[in-house]
């Protein structure tokens, strides 16, 4: 109420305080007169007496304002008009903060999404993983035997046909334990979820539960699907629940469709890793018991591990850790990895900005000595004119902050809807309250590390020197060492981030370019699922051959072949044992490699080369000998030698391989991983029991216009299983799909490598042009002198060319350690490679010697003369 | 501060300006040329109160409401801004005294030679 009062009334109050005190001074100035002063005197005399008016004026003021806010409110608005009247220099700042700000942004964001948020459950922080990959068998006894948790869950990633009213569609989603919900402690937005009580044995409990966006958009959001029965594989399920909208499960990207319980799991893909103790596909979490550390935890399931490994052959040299659940929880995540790498880069980008922003803000408050050193001159604090020059930093920078923070937003809403294959990923990066709040700090913090130079240039100034002349004169040398400091640090972190830049394009370059140990050019793939399509085993090689004739019969197809998965599009992977192990156990596998199941023609279609041996023929069927063609990768590490031909090896119990050729190796799920060993086997004799059948694909090799023969083989296909759906694309957009993530790696990295080069420029530009400018006048008495002009250049030239070269080395050693960091995402094998590193230099040093160039170019012309008389 | 021409006039700490302001404004309303005079006059000349830190604190005993002040025409015929105090002002100046004698006595105390 007296605020208010105070607050309307402010403005009378402060004419009356004026007048009274001009009223004050004139009634003054009489006395000294009536003493018999003339009347100037007594002017002159009333005024020294006096002092500054204006200041005793605001100083009344201030016991009716909240001197803090209103001083900093009335230093905004000056600041505002100041960066007005410079537009140049304030776009200029705004958009370096920005671009130093928005980057930042970006990687925490992906940061806070990956490794920050918790799990979407109640009390997230007492969930812990336990191990990586366990089997089924191994969980129901880390949860009978444990001491440390209330509760345990397993799950695994199935993808599954479904069909609802007719219409199929192949879907991601969880087959679960039992308890999977209540040990989470969910409760569903529709219906129930499925209990441990729900099971009672394999495939007795034959429910689904289904996410709130599957309700939404494949059952119309009806509120009547609770009993509703679906085919998964074409086996009946009933729908009894719907999760909460804002379930995803419990992995970070992935969003499953659906949820099944893992009893019944085996029935609908037929696989039995409900109850094979070696085949190690589910994750395990848990709940732990209050008061117990993870450390008891995991000292607790290391012990049982022990003695599963010592009770069952297929768990020998089983060990078992609990982490946090997630990219989080695991030290050697490569996602992990990279994303701290990038924000350690970001973090850099800031820096330079930063310590660019500093030597402009330098520069100007050097420029501007004159108008502050008067300001000091005529009263006001040097308190008062640092938190002048403070708060137009920390303006801009939070403007800067903002437009960075918005342009972030936008790019981050694009990252999150790209989508890894036909996996329903989601990255939930958008920012939240955190990241914004980050943002602000970010841009606070690096407004007041940018000004903290100029403040410091008016703390030091010496009002009469600086009213007198150029700013330089005074101290000069010290001055200059801290602007010295600044463009190191700057050219250092510019050089680091422009050398890991390279290095990244590079192994962008390098992975393009790796070759693939396929042709894809010109060949199209059609995948259908027979287990999706309800097909039987014993059905499956009969449709995959009418597949395969349907496709050869298209006219304007050259050559057709089919595998169960082709490189970049889907994969499957075995143990693989020597011929000499007696104990087919995880332990004593030698390695395990990628499989193939292929149809004879598949090399010729895929243009992969057969080494050596032969290609698999008509008579490669059940009863004949089973026979493998493996690539040069596994013949090495199994045999030592490239040629295997005639060489035998085991996949499990029943199935033992002779190899019958050796083809060239390839890339297989990502242009740039290592080399993996892979087998090639005939789809007609399948692996023991398993036909392999879940996946068929056509491969199709056509010099057809590419609409016009997917559409035909679309057709084709679609005759022949019409059960499931089929999915038709060039074999170059499976690659090119998983290039995505390196791609993205590159491109951002080449940005922020961009982006640094070019603060380098501005900085070193700005640098040396005003210690150009501001040693005109010397160097204009040294060529007045008699100098020669080269001289006057050498000695403008020397010092930035010295920082130049010495941040360049600085730069170099870290850019090779941040290299070698980011070397899982970008994979090039050579980090350290010479070519790259004599690029940066010579970039970095072109870059220098220009921006200083330019300026330096400037003594060349002087007019010695006139410069002299002016200043 | 002004630059002072006496090198040993010390500044007033900010109770005593107010206490001398008060008592004065009590013993009867004045405008603010007036109250430098008469404080210079009733300190012989050893007080000097400056305008810079006269004007704040009487802006500040405004605020208080420990005196009020009205436009009026003086006796000159000068249109000049008296200062009354008021009942807080009253109570706020008695306790203030008492509190300040207080602290002179033990100033003294501590100052005046040790008496055996």
């Amino acid at each position: 109420m007296n605020l208010l009062r105070q607050l309307l009334h402010r403005r009378q109050i402060y004419s009356d305080l004026a007048e009274e005190i001009q009223q004050h001074f004139a009634e003054k100035v009489e006395a000294l007169i009536a003493e018999g002063m003339s009347c100037q005197d007594a002017e002159y005399a009333a005024k020294r007496e006096f002092g500054n008016i204006a200041r005793i004026e605001e100083s009344g003021h201030e016991p009716w304002m909240w001197p803090r806010a209103e001083s900093i409110l009335s230093d905004i608005r000056f600041a505002l008009r100041k960066l007005r009247h410079s537009p140049v220099f304030a776009l200029t700042a705004i958009l370096t903060l920005a671009v130093g700000i928005g980057a930042n942004v970006v990687t925490f964001s992906v940061l806070n999404g990956i490794l920050l948020r918790p799990l979407n459950v109640p009390h997230p922080k007492n969930l812990q993983q336990i191990g990586d990959h366990e089997s089924y068998p191994d969980y129901r006894d880390y949860q009978d035997r444990n001491q440390s948790f209330n509760g345990m869950l397993a799950y695994r990633l199935e993808t599954i046909g479904i069909s609802i009213d007719k219409s199929v569609s192949t879907n991601w989603g969880i087959a679960a334990s039992g308890n999977y919900f209540d040990v989470l402690g969910l409760q569903p937005a529709l219906g129930r979820f499925f209990h441990a009580s729900d099971e009672h044995g394999l495939g007795s409990a034959p429910y689904i539960v289904v996410s709130y966006d599957f309700w939404q958009r494949r059952l119309a959001a009806s509120p009547h699907v609770i009993g509703k029965i679906v085919l998964l594989n074409q086996h009946p399920f009933t729908v009894i629940g719907v999760a909460a909208r804002n379930f995803h499960g419990i992995d970070y990207f992935f969003w499953p469709d659906y949820w099944i319980p893992a009893v019944n799991a085996q029935q609908v893909t037929g696989w039995d890793d409900f109850d094979w103790r070696g085949h190690r596909e589910f994750t395990v979490l848990g709940r732990l018991k209050p008061g117990i550390t993870t450390q008891q935890a995991a000292q607790n399931m290391g012990a049982i591990a022990r003695q599963l490994a010592k009770q069952y052959p297929d768990d020998e040299g089983l060990t078992l850790t609990v982490h946090k659940p997630g990219p989080a929880g695991n030290s050697n995540d490569p996602t992990k990895k990279a994303v701290l790498g990038m924000t350690l880069l970001a973090v850099l980008v800031l820096l330079a900005a930063c310590a660019n922003l500093a030597g402009i803000f330098a520069a100007r408050a050097a420029d501007r000595s004159t108008e502050l050193a008067i300001r000091l001159a005529i009263g006001s604090s040097r308190w008062a004119v640092a938190r002048q020059l403070l708060t137009e930093a920390v303006l801009i920078s939070l403007i800067g902050g903002i437009v960075g923070t918005l342009v972030a937003r936008l790019l981050l809403g694009a990252l999150s809807h790209w989508q890894l294959y036909d996996m329903p990923t989601h990255f939930l990066i958008a920012p939240d309250l955190r990241v914004y709040f980050v943002a602000i700090v970010l841009s606070i913090a690096s407004g007041i590390v940018f000004a903290l130079l100029p403040a410091r240039q008016v703390w030091s100034t010496d009002v009469v020197q600086a009213i007198k002349s150029s700013y330089v004169s005074a101290g000069s040398f010290r001055r200059f060492a801290v602007r010295d400091a600044l463009l190191l640090t700057q050219v250092a972190v510019c050089t680091l981030l422009v050398s890991t830049a390279l290095v990244a394009v590079r192994g962008m370059v390098q992975r393009l370019r790796a070759p693939l140990g396929i042709t894809p050019q010109g060949v199209t793939l059609a995948q259908v699922d027979l287990q999706v399509a309800g097909v039987p085993d014993t059905q499956s090689r009969i449709v995959q051959q009418r597949l395969l004739d349907t496709a050869a019969a298209i006219p304007g197809v050259t050559a057709t072949a089919t595998s169960d998965n082709v490189p970049f599009l889907g994969a499957s992977g075995w143990a693989v044992y020597s011929w000499d192990t007696t104990q087919l156990v995880p332990a004593h596998a030698a390695f395990s490699a990628i499989s193939y199941s292929v149809a004879p023609g598949y090399f010729k279609v895929a243009g992969t080369r057969l080494l050596y041996g032969r290609d698999f023929a008509p008579d490669d069927k059940p009863g004949a000998p089973t026979v493998a063609i493996v690539n040069e990768t596994f013949a090495r590490l199994l045999f030592g030698t490239t040629n295997a031909v005639g060489k035998r090896f085991k996949l499990f119990d029943p199935v033992k391989l002779e190899i019958i050729g050796v083809v060239e190796d390839g890339k297989y799920t990502d242009p740039g991983e290592p080399p993996i060993p892979a087998i090639f086997i005939a789809y007609a004799q399948g692996i023991g029991p398993y036909m392999v059948s879940s996946p068929i694909t056509v491969l199709v090799r056509s010099p057809l216009p590419q609409d016009q023969i997917t559409s035909a083989l679309h057709s084709a296909l679609s005759q022949v299983v019409s059960t499931a759906p089929i999915t038709v694309l060039p074999w170059n957009d499976a690659i090119d799909r998983s290039m995505m993530p390196a791609r993205t790696a590159a491109v951002v990295l080449g940005v922020m490598g961009l982006m640094a080069a070019l603060l380098a420029v501005t900085g070193i530009f700005g640098m040396a042009s005003y210690s150009v400018s501001k040693r005109m006048k010397e160097q204009g008495i040294r060529i007045a002198l008699g100098a020669q002009r080269f001289q006057v250049m050498r000695s403008t030239l020397s010092r930035p060319i010295l920082i130049l070269l010495s941040g360049s080395c600085l730069g170099l050693i870290g850019g090779v350690l941040v290299a070698s960091l980011l070397a899982h995402l970008i994979s090039s094998p050579s980090s350290h490679d010479p070519l790259v590193l004599a690029g940066v230099v010579l970039t970095m040093m072109l870059l220098g010697i220009i921006a200083t160039w330019i300026p330096a170019r400037r003594t060349l012309v002087i007019d010695t003369a006139r410069l002299l008389r002016d200043s | 501060m002004a630059p002072t021409s006496k090198p040993d006039q010390r500044d007033l700490f900010r109770g005593a300006l107010e206490m001398m302001i008060l008592q004065s404004l009590r013993r009867q309303p004045m405008h603010g040329y007036a109250l430098v005079q008469h404080i210079k006059q009733r300190s012989n000349d050893l007080l000097q109160v400056e305008e810079g830190s006269l004007y704040p604190a009487l802006q500040r005993m405004l605020r208080d409401r420990l005196v009020k002040a009205q436009w009026e025409t003086s006796a000159s015929n000068r249109r000049v801004r008296t200062y009354r105090i008021t009942p807080a002002g009253i109570r706020h100046l008695e306790r203030e005294v008492s509190s300040f004698e207080q602290m002179l006595k033990g100033i003294n105390l501590v100052l005046s030679p040790a008496e055996s």
